[in-house]
């Protein structure tokens, strides 16, 4: 039996310490999850980021506003300013264009002229001109500042160029509000609130739909040059927006289409009249005749013109204060804007039905112009006192619009991506069965490369270059924390994990282990034995 | 080119703002009741069977109520588990009611289900909830909202304590959909979120939620089973269940100007009329629930600002542009030729090729003979062979 029981227990023996020896590891092994390196240190470090941002300002003082002790000291400014200027009569627009082919502004930066206090170029009571590129025009008496260096001269220039760079370049509200994500609530003002409540977020593109509303085809066949229009007024801004995002522009016409509120006759006016309260409740009926073309997961704006018709013909919008609308136009945030445009004038009343109306695009799209310059973030900043702001006009944008724009954007991209990081870090480390495969640690590398990139060209003050690492940051974040292998579905409580494992090992490991103890407590018999034999 | 570069340099910690508030306009001040620019409602039915004819019936009722009062469809992610409008057991096709004698028919004819079927299930929902969906997933399939959506998701069906029963396969607990909203609150996928069960024991559903801004209403406690209303006997199975059917009854009466808040929704059907307590859940709310309008949820009131700046595009002195008497020479459109009637009219009728007769048939027919030979006895079956 001897043979036997040591063969046995030698087989007893070897199984057991195969089975730990490679079973176990091997068991470990082939049911671990893939799970791709993730750089946790650089992404912990995103947690704790701090963003600085830097303004390129170049100040030119043209001749007169500083004194000769000062022009000696200070570095030799720019002469050719005055070749253009020479005549008094010189308004502010020709000047504001005369001094923007005289310099290369990069994105971003700020040209501030210093001229005279007696310059006959401002008004009187105003002190500062924001022109339609990136240059200022201010006003100031600098030669009476005491102690002629160069830092005592920027000195006393501070305030106002802080003043100016402020309403050009971007503010406390502005960066706290494209902040909003990440920041406790309660601390952006009402104002900035209003603001981000109304333009869309961030979004690698929009889908734009120009809908034109007939309800009374009978009446009134309308004809609508939509696509010149939209190749003279809106294409000039969305090209300069490219940068931002891109846009897929569509239109359509809808007849029968009625807004679902009915207006109130008001005789004095003689005119309908849409009140300032039931304007809420127009939307909803409307949007759900609107088709849409919309293929990707963009927003969607659409800007409704809708003509009124012929029984309710004139049809005005009231405020709250009861007053007429100029523009007849009103808009819903991160939705877009539905404009009234009446026809009435257009046609006796004994001409032959249907009759032929060619709509006065630029008139509509002035309003479609601004509801979008809304909608997609540039803010109606109110000038603050002392300031003319050269208005937009026909480009749709000042450049130092746009820049301020490219400002809060870069800003709540790199938020955005950042905060998408780390709860996307966050919650692989939380659940440890979530499989993380090697494209998605690829974007999240990638989206933390270009965050670290982005907040690098934003301290340079390369806005451009910070807005596209921004942009790549931001969408290669959203890929990845949206990925669609992401889903846990693995919530398994240990004791489930238990009753799957236990029937499958349970009865091979019960002889192994009976058979290790016994042997084991045949060795320590045997041992006791001995000890007795010799004794 | 001498410059001097005046550098401004603004730090920013991403976690230390101070910023003190300012005046507000009474404009400004009934801008901002709710912080929401819009309306999503996610609709679950997770049982399917024709006896669960019921909590179709509770999903398609809210989905009419979410509907009248303003949210699009395409803002609308309606899952129903099964189709009892078309099912072959329904006495009434086409037609899902909610109140016995058959007064209001809950399906209508512009119902537009998103997920159908086998689709609904957890899987799915957690993908809708979350956005992990593939790049294929159509657009009326998603959840598109954004940080200033207010969303409504209303699940029914048959639960347990800390879990819902999913096509009587699967199931959902509570830790995984307190995960997945804490997944959308990460991604600010929501401004505010309602969540109303109807289902037994639907309070342990929400008991583990720990984002900000979720309010939760459930039909009854852990312990207690939800009940159905009423069986219509022509029908033959119950048709809503109470607490949805007192809510539905409640929503009947709100209109999308109305004013009515949170707080009357936690009166509805109260336990004598619903037998099991209806448990609610605030603590994660930041707003006080009476301040809260039903229609923040279930509508879609839109904020509207008037639009004060406008552009000046217009060249000036150029009036408005009249057609008149311009002739059209449009050429006449006219439908292509889809169905040429012409041509099957007088068509012949095809030649059908000949099969022998299926099995039926010959069964029937060995049958007849057998019975024919039994009773007038064998002797005939020489006259066939």
């Amino acid at each position: 039996t001897t043979v036997t029981g040591t063969r046995g227990r030698s087989a007893a023996v070897a199984i057991a310490a195969l089975v730990i020896a490679a079973g176990i590891p091997l068991w470990w092994k082939t049911t671990e999850t893939y799970r791709a390196w993730l750089p946790a240190a650089r992404i912990s470090e995103l947690e704790a980021l701090q963003l600085e941002l830097r303004v390129e300002v170049e100040v030119v003082f043209a001749r007169g506003t500083l004194s000769p002790e000062q022009q000696k000291k200070v570095p030799a400014s720019r002469i050719t300013y005055e070749s253009c200027c020479k005549s008094k009569s010189l308004c502010l627009v020709e000047a504001d264009h005369a001094l923007h082919t005289l310099t290369e502004t990069s994105c971003g930066s700020v040209v501030i002229y210093i001229i005279p206090e007696a310059s006959a170029l401002l008004p009187q009571d105003m002190r500062v001109y924001v022109g339609r590129s990136r240059t200022a025009l201010l006003r100031s008496q600098v030669a009476s500042v005491v102690g002629a260096g160069l830092p005592e001269v920027l000195a006393a220039l501070d305030p106002q160029m802080e003043q100016v760079l402020q309403t050009m370049s971007f503010n406390h509200q502005d960066v706290t509000a494209a902040l909003t994500d990440r920041l406790r609530p309660g601390l952006s003002t009402r104002d900035s609130l209003a603001d981000s409540m109304r333009a869309f977020k961030s979004s690698p593109g929009y889908e734009i739909t120009f809908s034109l509303l007939n309800p009374d085809p009978k009446h009134h066949q309308l004809h609508w040059d939509v696509e010149a229009a939209l190749d003279a007024y809106i294409y000039p801004l969305l090209h300069k927006m490219a940068p931002v995002a891109n846009f897929s522009v569509d239109s359509q016409i809808l007849y029968y289409a009625v807004l679902g509120v009915n207006p109130r006759y008001d005789a004095s006016a003689s005119a309908y009249t849409l009140s300032a309260d039931s304007l809420a409740h127009v939307i909803n009926p409307v949007e759900a005749r609107l088709g849409s073309n919309a293929a990707s997961s963009n927003p969607v704006l659409n800007f409704l013109l809708y003509v009124p018709d012929s029984l309710h013909s004139p049809l005005i919008i009231r405020n709250d204060q009861k007053q007429e609308v100029a523009s007849n136009a009103f808009h819903s945030p991160r939705w877009g804007g539905i404009m009234v445009y009446n026809v009435d004038g257009a046609y006796g009343n004994d001409t032959q039905f249907p009759v032929d109306i060619a709509i006065d695009m630029s008139r509509v799209m002035g309003v479609f112009l601004s509801q979008l310059r809304l909608m997609l973030g540039f803010q109606q900043t109110g000038a603050p006192p002392g300031f003319v702001l050269e208005a937009a006009g026909r480009e749709g944008v000042a450049e130092w619009e746009l820049d301020r724009l490219l400002w809060s954007r870069s800003v709540e991209n790199v938020a955005t991506a950042s905060a998408s990081i780390t709860s996307l870090a966050q919650l692989l480390d939380q659940i440890a069965n979530i499989v993380i495969n090697d494209n998605i640690a690829q974007q999240v590398a990638s989206a933390v490369t270009a965050l670290q990139a982005a907040v690098a060209e934003l301290e340079a003050g390369n806005l451009a270059l910070a807005l596209e690492h921004s942009r790549e940051a931001i969408s290669a974040s959203e890929r990845a924390f949206f990925d669609p292998s992401l889903l846990h579905l693995l919530y398994f409580p240990d004791d489930q994990k238990f009753a799957i494992y236990i029937p499958l090992f349970l009865p091979m490991c019960v002889p192994i282990l009976l058979s290790l103890l016994k042997i084991f407590r045949e060795v320590q018999q045997h041992r006791a034995e001995k000890r007795a034999k010799r004794d | 080119m001498p410059n001097i570069i005046a550098v401004v340099c603004a730090s920013y910690g991403l976690a230390q703002s101070v910023c003190d508030g300012e005046d507000l306009p009474a404009r400004a001040e009934r801008f901002f009741r709710s912080d929401h620019t819009n309306n999503w409602a996610v609709l679950v039915c997770t049982s399917r069977f024709w006896f669960n004819y019921r909590h179709v019936a509770n999903t398609l009722s809210v989905y009419r109520s979410v509907k009248r009062l303003g949210i699009p469809d395409s803002h609308i992610v309606l899952m129903l588990a099964d189709d009892m409008a078309c099912n072959h057991r329904n006495p009434k096709p086409a037609t899902v009611f909610s109140h016995k004698n058959m007064e209001l028919n809950v399906y209508g004819d512009d119902v537009e289900v998103d997920y159908r079927g086998y689709e609904v299930t957890v899987e799915n929902f957690l993908r809708v909830l979350t956005g992990r969906l593939p790049p294929s997933t159509p657009r009326s399939k998603r959840l598109l909202s954004d940080d200033h959506s207010n969303i409504l998701i209303y699940l029914t069906g048959h639960g347990g304590n800390g879990f819902l029963k999913f096509q009587d396969s699967e199931e959902i607990s509570n830790v995984e959909l307190a995960d997945a909203f804490e997944q959308m609150w990460q991604k600010r996928r929501y401004n505010e979120l309602l969540f109303i069960i109807d289902t037994c024991q639907g309070a342990s559903m929400y008991e583990r939620f720990y984002s900000p801004n979720l309010m939760a209403l459930a039909s009854s406690q852990v312990g207690e089973d939800s009940l159905s209303h009423q069986p219509d006997l022509a029908i033959g199975v119950h048709l809503m269940d109470r607490y949805t059917f007192y809510l539905l009854e409640f929503l009947e009466d709100i209109h999308p100007a109305s004013q009515a808040n949170m707080n009357d929704l936690f009166k509805v059907c109260p336990k004598s009329q619903c037998v099991s307590t209806p448990g609610h859940r605030t603590d994660l709310f930041q707003r006080d629930p009476g301040s809260v309008l039903i229609t923040d949820f279930f509508g879609s009131v839109r904020k509207v600002e008037i639009t004060m700046e406008t552009i000046n595009l217009t060249v000036p002195g150029i009036p408005l542009e009249r057609f008149g008497g311009e002739p059209h020479t449009e050429t006449a459109l006219a439908y292509v030729d889809q169905l040429p009637v012409a041509q099957i009219i007088h068509q012949k009728p095809k030649q059908k090729d000949w099969h022998p007769p299926d099995g039926f048939i010959l069964g029937l027919w060995t049958l007849i003979l057998l019975v024919f030979f039994r009773t007038y006895g064998i002797k005939h079956l020489k006259h066939i062979f």
